[in-house]
């Protein structure tokens, strides 16, 4: 580790706590429908664009009808994504010319990006059409992001309303975050990027004539390899950039290209990578300053945000140490950091980038549930390679995915009230609103649901043949590899441990039911409790209420977090990357 | 919920067509003016053929190149199928393929640590970089076989060195392509 490593660190959280204000605020007010400086451009597309699909902006939801407009935009948007997929070949803007997606692919793509996962079993550069990527899937980052968003806005809204069934209508809160939220910051952040050399074209692969040929076995059509002079490079183009930035403040996580945001189009300068790590933590940082602001209570929000850093931070020191201290395996390597090499594990790692924006980059992007990776996970050391896992494990709510994070913090937030309510005595209460029976079974739910969806189908993938003959890294890393694409599927992250074969009917069907679980059983419990909370009237602050604001309560919060996912997860830990790290350091390879 | 339905239908139309559309167009337009370059893959042209891009890296072999770093992407360096190995920290393969450059390495230049983004494969597949220590290593052997001295070379990597983003962001690196080309244009092998 070293000081230069520290000091990017530091400074990315820096910028995190200044963004967060001005985010927050803003969203707050496009939220309230009050006035903001863009109101004379984005206005009157807002309201052609109500014109257009006969939305009535005065009329607002009751919690189960905002369900069901989800859940209708949610499939409706998952078809046609399908059908761009399986007709990409007659489709505009495919000059590679690919074939139309097969169909147990296409399904779990589909599945993958309306959830706001991302999680990839096809390389992008080799299987879909720029068209396929614009419409298709970068059109789903903002669909889905959107979603996410406006939930989080309903929840608040929920805490923060009293005595009514009405939370705002779907489509409105929709269009105005695509609008005012998404789009400014997109149209400035793709530019920036091109800037740095993310590239933004339409045209054929480049072919490049090699000024060294080299040797290479090929393989044939037959399956057989033979000896070629490899003369020529072609380079993959595309309409990058556009769909990179919104990949990472969407928190949506799915590459242009298969490498993702280790790629050099994707992620050319480590400015871009720092560029994209702001991004992604940008919405959700900003979403703990919208919760203090729209509830009335701006220290809970900072509160909230405490705990969030902290967790951050225990996770970033944990990645950065063990990716630095290196593989001991490696004989006869320099892996020692000093002046004119980063040195530690730089198996999937970037030379650009270097331990210290690797090691932070995956704790951000897991953090959130973006999945986003500029190294490979599956190649980090075994502890290092255990912080994705366990960032996921604990729900994404350190920071989180857009939205997402903020109501899952919500339910933790819950239960941590509950449990304080528990050790005192009396019925909880959250921000004057009594947290009853109901509004407990609805985040006990919640947490339950991702856990038996991780652990049910991990469990059956590491004893069926058609689980274990995925793994590419034998081992206790295999189970990592298996644990990993369950808790990421769930948790609608998207990154994975790549070594894992994902494109088998069992993976592709597994991990697009786990992802529709993940997402909606979420979403439709924290709804329901939003609903219960607007219908409550607000009980005024006693001496017996217990404080959602300061140390003890964001200590509160944390210990939650962490005590609920350890206790779920920690014997799965235990057999893989711990036990990996153990036979690692007594030289033990498989 | 019929109500509803008809608004989803013709709202995933409406905003299919305005981000998914008309926003990566006009992306791509303002790109294609302000930083044509960058947009489209900063190429390199050589007698006027393109012979690489300044951010994507190639495979080098012969003696007198400097060498990039191994890559899990198709035969090496194909930017159609990016990819890292993704193999695990305790998989043989790994450690075995470590072993094997390892040795290559140490028979040119005995005696001298091998600084390890020289036998680890890159997140990509196409890392365009290798560190200054892995390009040190490397001044030997290409000095020698391009008959020039290795004072002579390590001017020419220093040029090609790019120091962190800002002074701060990231890590040193050298570029092997632009590096190699003015080694090609300064001593041709």
């Amino acid at each position: 580790m070293t000081a230069n490593g520290w000091f990017q660190i530091g400074l990315y959280l820096f910028v995190i706590a200044l963004v967060t204000k001005p985010m927050g605020a803003f969203m707050t007010r496009v939220f309230n429908r009050d006035k903001t400086f863009l109101d004379p451009i984005l206005r009157p597309i807002e309201q052609l664009v109500y014109r257009l699909t006969g939305v009535d902006e005065r009329r607002e939801m009751r919690w189960t009808e905002y369900a069901i407009a989800m859940l209708l935009f949610s499939g409706v948007s998952m078809a046609l994504l399908y059908i761009i997929e399986r007709t990409q070949r007659w489709l505009p803007f495919n000059p590679q010319k690919f074939a139309n997606v097969e169909p147990a692919l296409a399904f779990g793509t589909a599945a993958s990006f309306t959830t706001n996962t991302n999680w990839q079993a096809y390389s992008g550069e080799s299987t879909m059409s720029y068209l396929t990527q614009m419409a298709g899937l970068a059109y789903h980052n903002f669909a889905s992001a959107a979603v996410g968003i406006v939930l989080a806005i309903v929840v608040i809204r929920g805490i923060a309303r009293k005595e009514t069934d009405k939370l705002g209508n779907f489509w409105v809160d929709t269009t105005r975050c695509l609008l005012w939220v998404l789009l400014p910051v997109c149209v400035l952040g793709s530019l920036v990027l091109v800037s740095q050399g993310v590239v933004q074209n339409l045209k054929p692969y480049t072919t490049v004539e090699l000024i060294q040929p080299y040797a290479a076995q090929v393989a044939g059509a037959d399956g057989k390899s033979s000896a070629q002079t490899v003369t020529q490079q072609v380079i993959a183009q595309g309409p990058v950039a556009s769909q990179e930035v919104i990949k990472e403040f969407g928190t949506n996580g799915g590459g242009f290209f298969n490498a993702n945001s280790a790629h050099p189009f994707e992620n050319p300068t480590p400015f871009s990578n720092f560029f994209e790590m702001v991004l992604i933590f940008a919405i959700p940082s900003g979403l703990t300053y919208t919760l203090g602001r729209m509830t009335g209570s701006q220290r809970h929000g900072w509160a909230v945000w405490a705990a969030m850093a902290f967790l951050f931070l225990a996770g970033v020191t944990t990645a950065y140490w063990a990716e630095a201290k290196g593989n001991p395996l490696l004989a006869g390597t320099d892996q020692h950091a000093g002046a004119s090499q980063s040195g530690g594990n730089m198996e999937g790692k970037e030379v650009r980038l270097g331990i210290a924006n690797s090691a932070l980059f995956t704790t951000v992007t897991t953090d959130a549930s973006c999945g986003a990776v500029n190294s490979m996970h599956d190649s980090y050391t075994p502890l290092g390679g255990m912080v994705p896992l366990v960032n996921i494990m604990l729900g994404e709510v350190v920071f989180g995915g857009v939205g997402a994070g903020l109501y899952g913090i919500f339910v933790f937030v819950v239960l941590a009230v509950f449990i304080a309510g528990l050790m005192v005595g009396r019925t909880p209460e959250y921000l004057g609103k009594k947290i009853e029976s109901y509004d407990v079974k609805m985040a006990m739910l919640a947490v339950l649901i991702l856990t038996f969806t991780i652990l049910t189908f991990s469990a059956i993938s590491v004893v069926k043949p058609y689980g274990t003959s995925s793994i590419s890294n034998p081992g206790p890393h295999g189970l990592s590899q298996i644990l990993y694409a369950y808790v990421s599927s769930t948790g609608n992250n998207g990154s994975a441990f790549g070594g894992l074969i994902p494109n088998t009917m069992w993976y592709n069907t597994t991990t697009a039911v786990a992802q529709l679980l993940g997402r909606f059983f979420m979403i439709i419990p924290v709804l329901a409790i939003a609903g219960s909370l607007a219908k409550k009237k607000t009980v005024p602050k006693s001496a017996g209420t217990f404080p959602v604001t300061g140390g003890l309560f964001a200590g509160l919060l944390v210990s939650t977090i962490v005590i609920v996912g350890a206790l779920t997860f920690f014997p799965a830990l235990s057999l893989g990357p711990i036990l990996e790290h153990l036979l690692m350091n007594a030289g033990k390879a498989f | 919920m019929k109500r509803n339905l008809l608004i989803a239908l013709w709202f995933t139309l409406v905003t299919t067509v305005m981000f998914g559309v008309v926003y990566p167009l006009a992306i791509t337009g303002l790109a294609q003016v302000l930083f044509p370059s960058q947009a489209n893959g900063q190429l390199i042209k050589k007698n006027g053929k393109i012979v690489g891009s300044r951010i994507i890296g190639q495979s080098f072999t012969e003696p007198g190149y400097f060498h990039s770093r191994p890559s899990s992407a198709g035969t090496g360096y194909d930017p159609t199928s990016s990819s890292g190995s993704n193999l695990g920290p305790t998989n043989k393969l790994l450690i075995e393929r470590v072993r094997s450059d390892v040795q290559k390495l140490q028979a040119e230049n005995p005696n001298v640590p091998i600084p390890v983004d020289l036998v680890t494969a890159s997140g990509s597949g196409l890392d365009p970089d290798i560190s200054p220590a892995a390009a040190e290593f490397q001044i030997p052997r290409v000095a020698h076989s391009r008959g020039m001295k290795e004072d002579e070379v390590r001017i020419v990597v220093r040029k090609h060195t790019k120091d962190r983003d800002l002074e701060f962001l990231g890590e040193p690196r050298v570029h092997v392509l632009e590096l190699n080309l003015e080694l090609d244009t300064l001593h041709p092998l």
